[in-house]
């Protein structure tokens, strides 16, 4: 396969003057995840700010519950930031001051991965902007409080459908302008090439883990593991350490949002065709004119119309099954985990949750569910709050 | 295939000038307007045209483009539209350029096939894709050349020369597109000090004839290019008359 193409997916279809910064960005990333004092730090700050490794929780009350198989979840949620996503942030973080960048820019949607760029933008002293779409700065105005203290500067992003495609329009535009201090921190496993390559490597940290966590303790890998798909990079970091144990089934779980046939999900695979945006072939959520459409999920964090490449091609080789999970169930789920296992999981998690709901009950006793529980659900009360008040279930 | 796009540079080097190629983002403020506006260009001077398609993610493109695509958009302008304005355009002026400029989803996404047979069919030389470098632009090229139809590399401030030769080759009837400034498009005060410089190496590498474009909207901008250039782009300053009068009145450039 062609480096940085998944099949027919991947590439780097961005505009002639990223080029440069894109072959700088994968010769210095190759190098560095070959550079044993670039690894020996990456792991020392996971382990020495991060927390990690994050425990595996047995999630016992919920499986007794649904009566069939284990539901195991790694604890991402657990991490400093509440999420996954500062594995991710400080790679790129560490990358960028190794090649002498002087600057963080980030497109963030639900905030979680602004936050997290702002903090290591914190950690090793570099000013940070993050771009975020004006009706998610309302929607999640927390995030943009936590932002705001670290240092970061928030720019909403008013034009398109002010969200997170429109965040990622804007931050491309900052990079392009600013290309040569400028070091652009990908927050999901999409983008040209070495994106979906480099944020699948510094997320794979959970899906190692978790491997050897599950078998230490259990003495077999898990049946099935699953995890939430929004670009999808906790999925990917999930799947890297299963992607060789064919008996593993790995599982993504889209956002259904009100139902694929409404039009009102963030489902690229299920309900978007092939197309190109922000330099990569995948599934798009687009109109027959090649147009993007604007997204919904009660999660902000899965409100996005596409989805990493690799993610593309697993879907279509068969190895990942991707399945729709909808608003109201992922709901369910969230108050599901919240009462049988005092775990407040975020919205996103939920429903990589939901779907191990529904699965466990068909598994013997014996078989494992592995869940990656992605992000806690701190950030999460506005908005179910008023889900469920509009839903008669407050 | 065609050469009007080799013929309008040479008219235009026979005539001692810099060839006009002029950026009209179609369906701003309306397409007929754009329609209209082709016809002003082309008798004002313009020896290339290049018709925007407008794409819901600009993300290449400064305010001005940007805001007139999302109209264009509103207006229910999209690819079908913008083929049958050019088909318009084509009868009236056989001998004018025509380059179909994009992003790539909004072609990808018609099918490549067809929607190569249809731009052959309507009389366009040539499309320009905003995100398909060289690494990628192949399969595109691949299916536009048996249809006559050429492709124009974009080059930008930080292409390596051996990469502006590369960019050049195995293309007939187009030119390169020399991005004068890190950035997105518009209109700006002063051009880049080093742009001479740079202009004369890259034309002294390739046999292609090159046109200079980003931040120019004025005449004597295009004349001070056109000495170490074959041609001048202009996009943003015509795309903002249009927005604020409907039509190109007086000089098409100040």
């Amino acid at each position: 396969m062609k480096k940085g193409h998944y099949g027919i997916y991947g590439g780097q279809y961005v505009a002639e003057t990223l080029m440069k910064p894109l072959n700088e960005l994968a010769e210095a990333y190759e190098e560095a995840i070959k550079d044993p004092a670039f690894l020996a730090e990456f792991h020392q700050i996971l382990k020495d700010y991060v927390g990690r490794e994050s425990p595996i929780t047995y999630a016992k009350r919920l499986s007794e519950h649904l009566g069939g198989a284990k539901i195991l979840l790694k604890r991402e949620d657990l991490n400093h930031t509440g999420a996954h996503k500062v594995n991710n942030t400080i790679g790129q973080a560490l990358l960028a001051r190794r090649m002498g960048k002087k600057r963080l820019i980030a497109e963030t949607g639900a905030g979680m991965h602004g936050v997290a760029t702002a903090t290591v933008a914190a950690l090793l002293g570099l000013p940070c902007t993050v771009y975020m779409g004006a009706i998610d700065v309302a929607r999640q105005a927390p995030n943009v409080q936590r932002m705001k203290m670290l240092g970061a500067t928030v720019v909403a992003v008013e034009e398109g459908s002010a969200t997170l495609k429109d965040a990622m329009n804007e931050a491309l535009r900052d990079w392009v302008t600013n290309v040569d201090e400028t070091f652009y921190v990908i927050g999901t496993v999409a983008g040209p090439y070495p994106y979906p390559a480099m944020v699948r490597e510094f997320q794979s940290v959970i899906g190692k883990e978790a491997r050897a966590q599950v078998l230490e303790k259990y003495g077999k890998l898990p049946d099935q593991a699953i995890a939430c798909i929004g670009g999808g990079s906790n999925a990917m970091g999930l799947f890297a350490g299963f992607i060789d144990d064919k008996d593993v089934k790995l599982v993504g779980v889209e956002a259904g949002g009100q139902g694929i046939h409404t039009g009102q999900h963030a489902a690229s695979i299920n309900g978007g065709r092939v197309g190109v945006l922000h330099g990569s072939k995948t599934y798009l959520i687009q109109t027959d004119e090649g147009n993007i459409i604007d997204t919904y999920s009660v999660s902000a964090g899965l409100d996005y119309p596409g989805v990493g490449p690799e993610h593309a091609y697993l879907a279509d080789t068969g190895r990942a099954e991707y399945p729709v999970i909808n608003d109201d169930e992922a709901i369910n789920a969230f108050d599901m985990l919240c009462r049988f296992e005092g775990i407040i999981p975020a919205l996103e998690s939920s429903h990589a949750i939901a779907e191990a709901i529904k699965r466990a009950p068909t598994l013997p006793k014996d078989a494992i569910i592995l869940v990656n529980l992605s992000g806690r659900g701190d950030k999460d009360m506005d908005n179910i709050m008023k889900y469920k008040s509009s839903h008669g279930m407050a | 295939m065609a050469t009007r796009i080799t013929d309008s540079f040479n008219k235009a080097k026979s005539e001692g000038r810099g060839a006009f190629v002029a950026y009209l983002t179609m369906g701003y403020p309306t397409l007929e307007a754009s329609v209209q506006a082709a016809d002003d260009l082309i008798a004002g001077g313009a020896d290339v045209l290049e018709l925007g398609v407008p794409f819901s993610d600009p993300f290449a493109d400064g305010a001005v483009i940007r805001s007139a695509a999302y109209k264009a958009l509103e207006n229910g302008v999209n690819l079908d539209k913008v083929l049958e304005a050019a088909s318009q355009i084509r009868a009236k002026h056989p001998t004018t350029g025509l380059v179909l400029f994009t992003y790539y989803n909004v072609i990808f996404s018609k099918g490549l096939e067809t929607f190569a047979a249809e731009a052959e069919k309507v009389g366009i030389d040539a499309v320009l894709s905003v995100d398909l470098p060289l690494e990628e632009r192949d399969e595109l090229i691949d299916v536009l050349k048996p249809h006559g139809i050429s492709y124009i590399p974009l080059i930008a401030p930080n292409t390596p020369l051996s990469r502006v030769i590369k960019s050049a080759e195995g293309l007939e009837n187009s030119f390169l597109y020399i991005i004068t400034v890190k950035g997105i498009t518009g209109e700006r005060k002063e051009l880049p000090a080093d742009l001479a410089g740079h202009l004369d190496e890259i034309r002294a590498a390739v046999k292609l004839p090159i046109a200079a474009g980003f931040g120019i909207s004025t005449k004597a901008q295009a004349e001070i290019v056109s000495q170490h250039a074959d041609g001048f782009v202009v996009g943003t300053a015509l795309v903002r008359r249009l927005g604020e009068k409907g039509k190109l009145e007086g000089d098409i450039l100040p």
